[in-house]
């Protein structure tokens, strides 16, 4: 084994130098290839060769024989699902940049592919996550009516052309919700609803030869639940969930941070010192132990585990938001339009609100998205640990932890194997996806053009 | 050399006296449980007299700040108590000889956790270091935005994931690696190194990432400055100038975040030992934290918490020693 992959490397140098020179005879030494170093020579055949190799792998997973094909069947789907997202992220893009405002425009025409995937993700997410259960007509009339507020209010302080964009924006969010009121739930059962008549365990794919269903086409899960709907349904609790935490650490450690910033003194002091202290705790460790205590006070007090969740994870990450607004508040109290701010004789509330807060808004947003990303994981591996969000909820990280076992069927019946991947890469996708749009607005905002 | 040793011994006191800010939090935290340890160990049938008599052998109507002190002088001296799963089974049979010790039930588990360590700063920190310097080698390049989208996916994944995928491809598919690393004292080092592999390979892909991303940026940081002009100009090969120039005044940002991700190696364990059923520190404290086994989970979370800020300091103490101008502070 590890001759044969020694004489592959070698073979492929050999290869490389071949390449190189036959580069350099054939354009009759063009720079490109008289001053090629050996490694970038290297580096072409080795992507080459990794490149056939994944056609190759491809074609075998779309062989006849059903031993090979399985044994390719994830490679295969994983090399589809990369083109796939990568032609849609493309088109995304490319519909960017020829709808919208000028600003959007310009917004997509300077955005790498990887972000435009990203976004696309994020969207694709909030529309599940929103629209996973039947919407009650009582959330449509809020909304409308927290909508036309929005509309009045822009009409007697905007600015002319913000309020064709607002009332775009309404317009388009009303119909959506109206739309997707009379088309109905995107999950065809409910999270908790173990269907009658319907046995467990019903392999994905919705092939009877194979032991599935082709209503339930990811199958049902150990007591017959219906896995599509709790995937569908694991986007509104675990990435509500994940969002409400992290606008809570942020609610907590940003107003902390700037008042530390603001006044200084003893209350920075008080406050940086419990921050440094919770901070060497590794978070992890810490959410454990604190979900520890917190399982054996819930049912006393008659509160959900997970509302503790959400208040042990919101403090903890709370401390690093503590530390970043701190930071970046400082550099802003030194400025002098903060020191005219206090000769004209402005409060502290507008100070920060007004003056810190608007200037701040660009490493804060960054931070947010990484925060998420931070905190949706950690929930994540609570969850799979078994004292995160608590059934009867569905969930993705629980979802793993239940499935786990039908890994081990994949080269029989890799569909079997899907199911549990599937919730895992739910969780993966989105957190990739928030990182490249964080990834592409750090370094825009950096201004890196190395 | 008389300032770095004031310098060093300044920075372990503060992580003395961090650490033992930490044990108070995590004391007080444990305290916070509702009952105690007496209830919990006798159940819910106990009579009055027996919980106080086992409050009285274990110290529990002591003030808190006296059992703190208790507790602490236990801890330096290597004793975490005795843990609730095994004097459940000895309250059972009657005896207390069958009573194991936190520490007993740690110790073991702790060098498998630390093998498992070692066995991924191996492979991970010369990959991540040698990624990092081809990256910024051939930055901009295919290669450079391929290793970046890579590195960033395997950060942002969970670690279960990638640990699925991996059993899925080198353990269900083709039969390499066991997909349960069941270790076990006096195992020949090739069986352990085989059987847990595949951990340290999970472990490797989420620890490579941010090293190497690191490394990018502190060379590509230095790749503007006049010597490396310089050096360019006299006719140096790229790789060299990277090598002998710019790596070692990049050593004190690769050096931090090697540490950084060592600590977080020690703790981050946690759901890949689950995972595959490793037998290390992480799934001793995970089971204790299921079964309520207060001083196991107690003692975890200060070793934990050990490591993550010895490794720290040392993390610390290597960028000051590494650059000259922290060394020797005007």
């Amino acid at each position: 084994m590890i001759l044969w992959i020694a004489a592959t490397l070698i073979g492929m140098g050999a290869l490389a130098w071949a390449f190189r020179y036959a580069g350099q005879q054939i354009t009759n030494q063009a720079p490109k290839f008289r001053d090629m170093p050996f490694g970038v020579a290297y580096g072409y055949v080795l992507a080459a060769f990794c490149l056939g190799w994944l056609v190759w792998a491809y074609m075998q997973g779309r062989s006849s024989d059903l031993a090979t094909a399985n044994k390719f069947f994830f490679l295969r789907i994983g090399i589809e699902g990369f083109i796939i997202f990568a032609i849609a992220a493309y088109l995304f893009r490319l519909a960017g940049r020829s709808i919208g405002t000028a600003w959007t425009r310009k917004m997509f025409r300077e955005m790498p592919l990887t972000a435009a995937f990203g976004i696309l993700i994020i969207l694709i997410y909030a529309f599940v996550a929103i629209f996973a259960g039947q919407i009650p007509a009582k959330f449509i009339a809020y909304s409308a009516s927290l909508g036309l507020i929005l509309c009045i209010g822009l009409f007697l302080v905007g600015a002319p052309e913000k309020r064709v964009q607002a009332i775009g924006i309404v317009a388009v969010a009303f119909a959506l919700t109206l739309a997707m009121y009379f088309i109905g739930p995107i999950a065809p059962y409910g999270q908790e609803q173990i269907i009658p008549g319907v046995a467990a365990n019903i392999t994905p794919g919705g092939d009877p030869a194979l032991g599935g269903n082709p209503d339930f086409p990811l199958g049902t899960d150990q007591i017959g639940r219906d896995i599509l709907s709790r995937l569908i349904y694991g986007a509104q609790n675990t990435v509500g969930i994940a969002f409400a935490t992290t606008f809570l650490a942020f609610l907590l450690g940003g107003t902390f941070g700037f008042l530390a910033a603001t006044f200084g003194g003893w209350l920075d002091q008080i406050l940086s010192r419990m921050v440094d202290v919770l901070m060497a705790i590794p978070s992890l460790i810490f959410a454990l132990l604190l979900m520890t205590i917190a399982s054996v006070w819930a049912p006393r007090l008659g509160i959900p585990l997970t509302v503790f969740m959400v208040l042990i994870i919101a403090v903890i990450d709370s401390t690093r938001v503590f530390r970043l607004s701190r930071a970046v508040g400082q550099n802003i109290v030194v400025m002098d339009y903060i020191e005219a701010a206090k000769l004209r004789g402005e409060g502290f509330g507008y100070i920060i609100f007004k003056e810190i807060l608007p200037n701040a808004t660009a490493p804060l947003l960054a931070e947010f998205g990484l925060r998420f990303c931070f905190v949706f994981l950690t929930i994540a591996a609570l969850s799979f640990l078994g004292v995160g969000i608590q059934p009867p909820l569905a969930d993705w990280g629980t979802m793993v932890r239940d499935l786990a076992g039908f890994v081990n069927y994949a080269q029989f019946a890799p569909m079997a194997a899907t199911a549990p991947l599937l919730a895992a890469g739910a969780i993966a996708l989105l957190t990739v996806a928030v990182n490249f749009v964080v990834d592409w607005m750090l370094h825009k905002s950096s201004g890196l053009k190395e | 050399m008389d300032t770095v040793l004031k310098i060093i011994l300044q920075r372990l006191a503060l992580g003395i006296v961090t650490l033992l800010i930490v044990s108070v939090v995590i004391f007080i935290a444990v305290n916070m449980l509702p009952g105690d340890f007496a209830q919990a160990i006798l159940g819910q049938g106990a009579t009055e007299e027996s919980v106080a008599a086992i409050r009285r052998d274990l110290g529990l109507d002591q003030p808190l700040v006296t059992r703190y002190f208790g507790w602490l002088a236990g801890v330096v001296q290597g004793d975490f108590g005795s843990s609730f799963a095994s004097a459940n089974a000895a309250s059972f049979s009657g005896t207390t000889s069958g009573t194991t010790t936190v520490a007993q039930q740690i110790a073991p588990r702790f060098g498998n956790t630390m093998f498992l360590a070692a066995v991924t700063a191996a492979f991970a920190v010369p990959l991540a270091v040698g990624l990092g310097i081809l990256a910024a080698l051939y930055r901009n390049s295919v290669f450079d935005r391929a290793t970046n989208i890579f590195t960033l996916t395997s950060i942002s994944s969970p670690e279960f994931f990638l640990a699925y995928v991996l059993i899925l491809f080198l353990a269900v598919l083709n039969p390499i690696f066991p997909s349960l690393s069941n270790i076990y004292d006096g195992m020949a080092f090739g069986e352990r190194l085989n059987k847990s592999m595949l951990p340290a390979l999970v472990l490797t892909l989420v620890v490579t990432a941010h090293m190497m991303r690191m490394t990018r940026a502190a060379i590509i940081n230095l790749l503007a400055s006049p010597y490396i002009e310089m050096a360019r100009l006299k006719g140096m090969s790229p790789m060299r100038v990277i090598v002998k120039h710019a790596l070692p005044n990049a050593l004190a940002p690769i050096i931090n975040v090697v540490a950084l991700n060592l600590a977080y190696l020690i703790t981050g364990v946690v759901v890949v030992e689950v995972v595959f059923v490793y037998p290390g520190i992480g799934q001793l404290f995970v089971d204790s934290v299921k079964t309520r086994d207060i001083p196991v989970v107690q003692a975890c979370c200060m070793i934990f918490a050990a490591a993550y800020i010895l490794l720290n300091l040392t993390a610390d103490i290597m960028s000051i020693l590494s650059n000259p101008r922290l060394r020797h502070p005007k």
